[in-house]
């Protein structure tokens, strides 16, 4: 940094600078280091901390030389071959599926409204932003109104079979069912994957893809090797947007259905942490399960996305 | 090319983003989908009647319905508290999260030396880090490390902040890159001191990150659901989202549509209010950020 040495002044500035910077820091890393990198810490040390043997607590293991593998170990044996395993499966397949629906109807949405929107791009961006205003349990609730047993879903399906003359009973969509909390999912989590899908196609040159047309290429190839490759990195990081909260997603499945069928692994964790007094260290430990399975995606998704820009540099 | 229906129907299969019905159509369905359920709420939180899938005719009972049967969000105490709640968090947040965010924002981007890597990354990985995780630390450090702090504004208070402060540094950093050093240099040769450069001449140009940083800090806070549940105290700690969540599947009363609607509301009106402020205080110093760039940034 070229620091300007010219009066006696600056002499006096050039000295400051050595803590003022340091010092505007200072109240904000505090802040994270006792409020975020503690905590962070004390998660371990609780799940590999002792039991207190008369209340039945947790109680945390500064010491990672004195740290309890028990209940690690079992939360690992239920991983892998206990009902904690079904749970995760379901997750990752519920997690899967979501996020795939997610690129199939979000990726043509973001197509249209950064490239083919026209004069009403603006109200077309609008109303895409719209459910980032609107709280997630809203959005939840909304369909939870709208499935229940006497709710409108039931009503119009009533109403449109009546036209047929077919009996119908109306079922109970929110007692269990896959689909609807799949698409629970997709619903609140597919904003998130829209936007900066949208940005990363709404920074493509149009040039380029005149360049491509003008080389020959039809619109099909246009789209396959230069649109789709330039967008790749926008839908990897929608992917990890919307990816990272919906491995920990417990709101969604308990509002939608609230079965012990449709359980996903956040929920596990909401039960030991939220619901009884003693599950501290069991649910200390299922979040350790859980941030090293993130940590590993996150690594999976940074090592994709600097193969694909050392490719473009190539 | 011809326009025959089989050519048609084979260019729609190999190349679907061509000009198509499809894209439009795919689109208007998608935002039809994403807005008609939660327009439906927002209807039923006006209906004169219990129900909240019949429609018996317009009325604003559940807003402000009649004190004696304490229904209404006004005269209902457990849904008048989780309004106060939420807006006293979202309002202490904003005031606390959005000076520390700046300063760390300009310590971060000024300070060379030993610990700035660090303390980097650790105000980026809170970004990346799933609610459930911040929200069982947060837990397990208030229950059994900082056991002098009570459970209820406080904890929740302390959580909106600590998730709150890496937005704001993002938020300013990067209009402290767009600005440089070159005015607060200019104003420093021109005889200010390096403070008074940063209050004449630095923080007049932040403005714009200053309100986008308030109304980002507020509308998360608001609309936080994880954290004020995890680290909630009594009944009287209860915050809208956490409401909705409890009250959602127990058949209640279109007030619960009314409180959810005034949330919707504020938060609408607060991005509003900072949005316009954003863009005339760009337009003042002549220059106006892309109007994606200011939308993108809030909320996430």
């Amino acid at each position: 940094m070229p620091t300007n040495l010219a009066s006696g002044a600056e002499y006096a500035t050039v000295g400051q600078q050595r803590w003022v910077w340091p010092g505007f820091a200072l109240p904000g890393v505090l802040w994270l280091i006792l409020l975020f990198l503690v905590p962070f810490y004390a998660v371990f040390a609780i799940a590999m901390g002792q039991l207190d043997p008369i209340l039945q607590r947790a109680t945390p293991e500064w010491n990672p030389f004195y740290w309890d593998l028990t209940v690690m170990g079992e939360a690992f044996a239920e991983l892998f071959g206990g009902q904690l395993g079904v749970i995760a499966l379901r997750t990752l397949a519920y997690v899967f599926i979501a996020s795939l629906i997610c690129v199939l109807v979000g990726y043509p949405v973001a197509y249209f409204v950064s490239r083919r929107a026209g004069q009403w791009r603006w109200l077309w961006l609008l109303l895409i932003l719209a459910p980032f205003w609107i709280n997630y349990l809203m959005r939840m609730m909304s369909w939870v109104n709208l499935l229940s047993p006497d709710g409108q879903v039931n009503r119009w399906l009533t109403t449109i079979a009546s036209w047929f003359s077919i009996e119908f009973v109306p079922p109970d969509w929110l007692a269990g069912n896959h689909v609807v909390v799949i698409l629970g999912l997709v619903y609140g989590y597919i904003p998130f994957f829209i936007l900066p899908l949208f940005a990363a196609l709404d920074r493509i040159d149009e040039a380029t893809l005149e360049a491509s047309r003008d080389l020959g290429a039809n619109n099909a190839q246009t789209f396959w090797r230069v649109t789709w490759p330039l967008s790749r990195n926008g839908v990897l990081g929608g992917l990890v947007i919307i990816m990272l909260p919906m491995f920990g997603d417990y709101y969604t499945p308990n509002l939608l259905s609230g079965s012990p069928r449709t359980r996903m692994y956040g929920n596990t964790i909401d039960q030991f942490i939220n619901q009884t007094t003693s599950g501290g260290a069991v649910g200390a430990a299922l979040t350790i399960i859980l941030m090293i399975f993130i940590a590993g995606l996150m690594v999976y998704y940074l090592r994709s996305i600097s193969r694909a820009s050392q490719e473009a540099r190539e | 090319m011809t326009t025959t229906s089989p050519s048609r129907l084979r260019s729609a299969i190999t190349n679907p983003w061509g000009k198509s019905r499809m894209l439009p159509l795919v689109t208007l369905l998608y935002v039809l989908w994403s807005i008609i359920p939660v327009g439906i709420a927002v209807l039923f939180s006006f209906n004169s009647g219990r129900s909240r899938s019949t429609w018996q005719g317009f009325s604003t009972r559940w807003y402000v319905g009649d004190p004696a049967a304490a229904e209404s969000v006004l005269y209902d105490p457990s849904l008048r508290f989780a309004l106060n709640q939420s807006l006293k968090l979202a309002i202490l947040t904003m005031l606390v999260a959005t000076p520390i965010g700046v300063a760390l924002a300009l310590g971060l981007a000024r300070w060379r030396g030993r610990g700035v890597k660090a303390s980097n990354l650790l105000m980026l990985i809170p970004l990346v880090t799933p609610e459930i995780v911040m929200g069982v630390a947060l837990f397990l450090v208030f229950a059994e490390v900082y056991d002098f702090v009570p459970f209820g504004t406080w904890t929740q208070f302390l959580g909106h902040v600590t998730f709150s402060i890496s937005f704001v540094v993002i938020i300013v950093r990067g209009r402290l890159f767009a600005i440089g050093r070159d005015y607060e240099e200019a104003a420093m040769d021109l005889g200010a001191s390096q403070f008074e450069a940063m209050r004449r001449v630095l923080l007049p140009l932040l403005a714009p990150a200053l309100v986008a940083s308030l109304a980002i800090v507020f509308a998360i806070s608001i609309d936080d659901f994880v954290i004020s549940q995890f680290l909630i105290g009594g009944a009287e700690t209860v915050t809208i989202p956490v409401q909705l969540y409890s009250g959602a599947r127990l058949a209640p009363p279109p007030s619960l549509n009314a409180l959810a609607t005034i949330l919707m509301v504020v938060t609408i009106g607060a991005i509003t209010i900072a949005g316009l402020l954003f863009r005339a205080l760009g337009k003042r110093r002549g220059e106006r950020a892309s109007a994606l760039e200011s939308v993108a940034g809030f909320e996430m």
